[in-house]
């Protein structure tokens, strides 16, 4: 049995001899760092929810209606009808919310641990492409169920665009195909969610790790591990601080993803709607445009930026403002690593206003994230008693906005005039032998 | 597993666990509802509620008869005598004979379908509901609602509970308590249970699948356990002769 596998891999190489070198290239001779920590395994986690969202989202497809008049009831007829549908719309409802939760946390990791930093910056701006492409992907999608907070939402995000002095209401009529989210809306956003996105997605994650592999995966001493002494055990001219990808890291991976799948089977089995996080409960009632939920947010992975857009009032007879600043807020993300140009990579050896400046923005990350989902609104008369709410959500949202820029500023002015005191940098890894 | 791994994955927990409490705390001073989907007495006789009470004006438009059978262990003839009072056949989704166009006249908006009231509104909304029917001559049906101020559903429950007045606040319009002015067939506790078996029902319909979700998601979690623990001890055996 063996032979026969043995001849058809031949059969195969014998044809396609660039195969080979290629699965070595990216794989067994691909060799990263030794000392990955936790935050390592995000990547690997993006991709696998990328796949659970390509291939749940084939079999939603199959079932779903995209029409104004019948998308609301196909996503019923999915949860109740369908074999097994409700499973496959609970793993593709899920899997959105955990892949932002996976991108976050494997961002926050680059930015750490300096993997934005020479030479991996054509890494980190496909790694925000991405991001972005993400944010496209996830906006049209949560509009496709029609729920009256798809539609709320669809108008609310698509009417910053209108924001724009003298070709915003024009812009906002050309996105949507028809003077409010509609028929046509549904239709396009369909399209783009199930086929353009994806595509768009696919291209720039082969990009980013083509890039990645180009150069080598940074570490969570951010020391270069081409630049330290040659010779390991499986060859004598690469890295001494680097094992092979595979097997290494895929079995590591393996035990990553029985983790996070654990993490994710228990919310889709037991809490598919995770207190109305994952699922939102005016999603539950049909577009309507006649009938406003209470409070209009967007999901929560939306929400520290959109919490931006509200935090800049209207000036000089337009409310652009907000929404620059928001593009702002990613473009800053973008930048970053003309930014901060700061020469040691890891957390671990930058200075104590790099660290304390990180937790701040942290911070204000969340900040922002309670003000979007209205939190805020909520918690400050619990805290406080009768106060004028606005007034302070306002002043809290703003600190945690300026908070947010300012780290960036900071981090330029930090990093620019030489102000940070970096502790020594290691030569090698520091688990090396 | 390092000390470090440890108290990240501790916080990352906590911060999880932090926004569902809050989320969890956003009903304020709704009653908790108390409802059990394994409990199925109470959901049939949550249906029977529905069926004699409710389908006379709201339909259940995602929810078949025959599927309702099967999850709530009822036969076909059961359904068919004792619940199906529309005509409708075995395999039909629950439809009311309301017209729609008179419903709007006589109550100024069509009853609503009440297949996703509970995951649009919550179990605790729905019983909350339900038990605070109060009269109110103000209204044009005469019945006002503490929990949805200015319902225009009339309380066809009435009979079962009895009839609740309004104690306002002094010197105010806000309602402080409600009191039973005039008993019904059932006592408190009873059409308590009575209106908390009606929620299960309704959050049965709500979401079909929650009845099987719980039992398949053991398995896969049990499973994924045997699988995270022999993907971690692979994982030591091909990293033995590598220092970390």
């Amino acid at each position: 049995m063996a032979n026969v596998f043995t001849r058809m891999g031949d059969w195969v190489i014998e044809r396609s001899p660039g195969m080979l070198p290629m699965y070595r290239k990216h794989m067994t001779e691909y060799y990263a760092p030794k000392n990955f920590n936790l935050w390592y395994y995000f990547g690997s986690l993006a991709m696998l929810v990328l796949v659970n969202q390509i291939v749940t989202g084939i079999f939603l497809t199959m079932n779903y209606n995209p029409s104004a008049a019948g998308a609301f009831d196909s996503v019923e007829y999915i949860m109740r009808d369908v074999e097994w549908g409700w499973l496959i719309r609970y793993m593709h409802s899920t899997g959105a919310s955990l892949f932002f939760v996976v991108v976050f946390l494997h961002m926050f990791r680059g930015m750490m641990y300096g993997s934005f930093k020479k030479p991996r910056e054509l890494v980190w701006l496909l790694g925000m492409l991405i991001y972005l492409a993400l944010m496209a992907e996830a906006f049209m999608g949560y509009v496709l169920p029609w729920g009256n907070m798809s539609f709320w939402g669809a108008k609310v995000i698509i009417s910053l665009f209108g924001t724009i002095p003298v070709i915003g209401s024009t812009l906002v009529q050309w996105i949507m195909g028809d003077y409010l989210p509609a028929d046509a809306t549904l239709n396009r956003f369909f399209a783009l969610h199930v086929i353009a996105l994806p595509l768009v997605l696919l291209l720039l994650v082969v990009l980013h790790l083509a890039a990645l592999h180009e150069v080598g995966s940074n570490n969570p001493d951010g020391v270069e591990i081409k630049k330290g002494p040659k010779g390991n055990r499986w060859d004598a001219l690469k890295p001494a601080d680097g094992i092979p990808f595979h097997p290494y890291y895929t079995v590591k991976d393996l035990f990553g993803v029985g983790v996070f799948l654990m993490v994710a089977a228990f919310i889709i089995f037991f809490a598919p709607m995770l207190g109305g996080w994952f699922l939102e409960h005016d999603n539950f009632i049909r577009a309507n445009n006649l009938v406003t939920p209470a409070l209009i947010k967007p999901v929560w992975y939306f929400t520290p930026f959109y919490a931006i857009v509200r935090m800049f009032p209207a000036m000089l007879g337009t409310a652009v403002w907000g929404v620059l600043a928001m593009f702002g807020s990613l473009a800053v993300l973008v930048a970053l690593p003309w930014l901060d140009v700061g020469t040691v990579k890891s957390i671990r050896y930058r200075g104590t206003g790099y660290k304390v400046a990180t937790g701040l923005f942290v911070l204000a990350f969340f900040g922002l994230g309670a003000v979007g989902t209205d939190l805020t609104a909520e918690l400050i008369p619990k805290l406080f008693g009768h106060v004028d709410v606005t007034f302070w959500e306002n002043l809290f949202g703003r600190s945690m906005t300026a908070i947010y820029f300012g780290y960036f500023v900071f981090l330029w002015l930090y990093t620019h005039l030489g102000w940070e005191k970096t502790k020594p940098v290691p030569e090698r890894v520091t688990t090396h032998d | 597993m390092t000390k470090r791994h440890f108290s990240s994955i501790v916080l990352a927990l906590v911060l999880l666990l932090g926004s569902i409490q809050v989320a969890a705390a956003e009903g304020g001073e709704l009653p908790s509802a108390g409802t059990n989907l394994r409990d199925q007495a109470s959901l049939q006789r949550g249906a029977k509620l529905f069926f004699n009470y409710c389908v006379g004006c709201h339909s259940l438009k995602y929810m078949r008869y025959s599927r309702m059978a099967k999850d709530l262990g009822l036969s076909e003839q059961e359904v068919m005598q004792n619940l199906d009072f529309t005509g409708s056949k075995f395999n039909d989704p629950v439809i009311s004979h309301m017209p729609e166009a008179s419903a709007s006249k006589w109550f100024g908006k069509a009853p609503p379908d009440l297949s996703l009231e509970v995951r649009a509104r919550t179990a605790d909304w729905v019983y909350g509901y339900l038990n605070s029917f109060y009269l109110d001559p103000s209204r044009p049906v005469g019945w006002n609602n503490t929990v949805f101020p200015n319902a225009s559903m009339p309380f066809p429950l009435w009979e079962l509970q009895g009839m609740q007045t309004a104690v306002k606040k002094p010197g105010s319009d806000e309602v402080e308590k409600l009191e039973l002015s005039k008993p019904g067939k059932l006592t408190p506790a009873q059409y308590q249970q009575a209106t908390r078996d009606l929620t299960n029902f309704l959050e049965y319909v709500s979401e079909p699948a929650a009845m099987q979700r719980e039992r398949y998601g053991i398995w896969v979690l049990l499973f994924l356990a045997v699988y995270t623990l022999l993907a971690y001890m692979l994982k030591k055996e091909y990293w033995k002769d590598v220092h970390e």
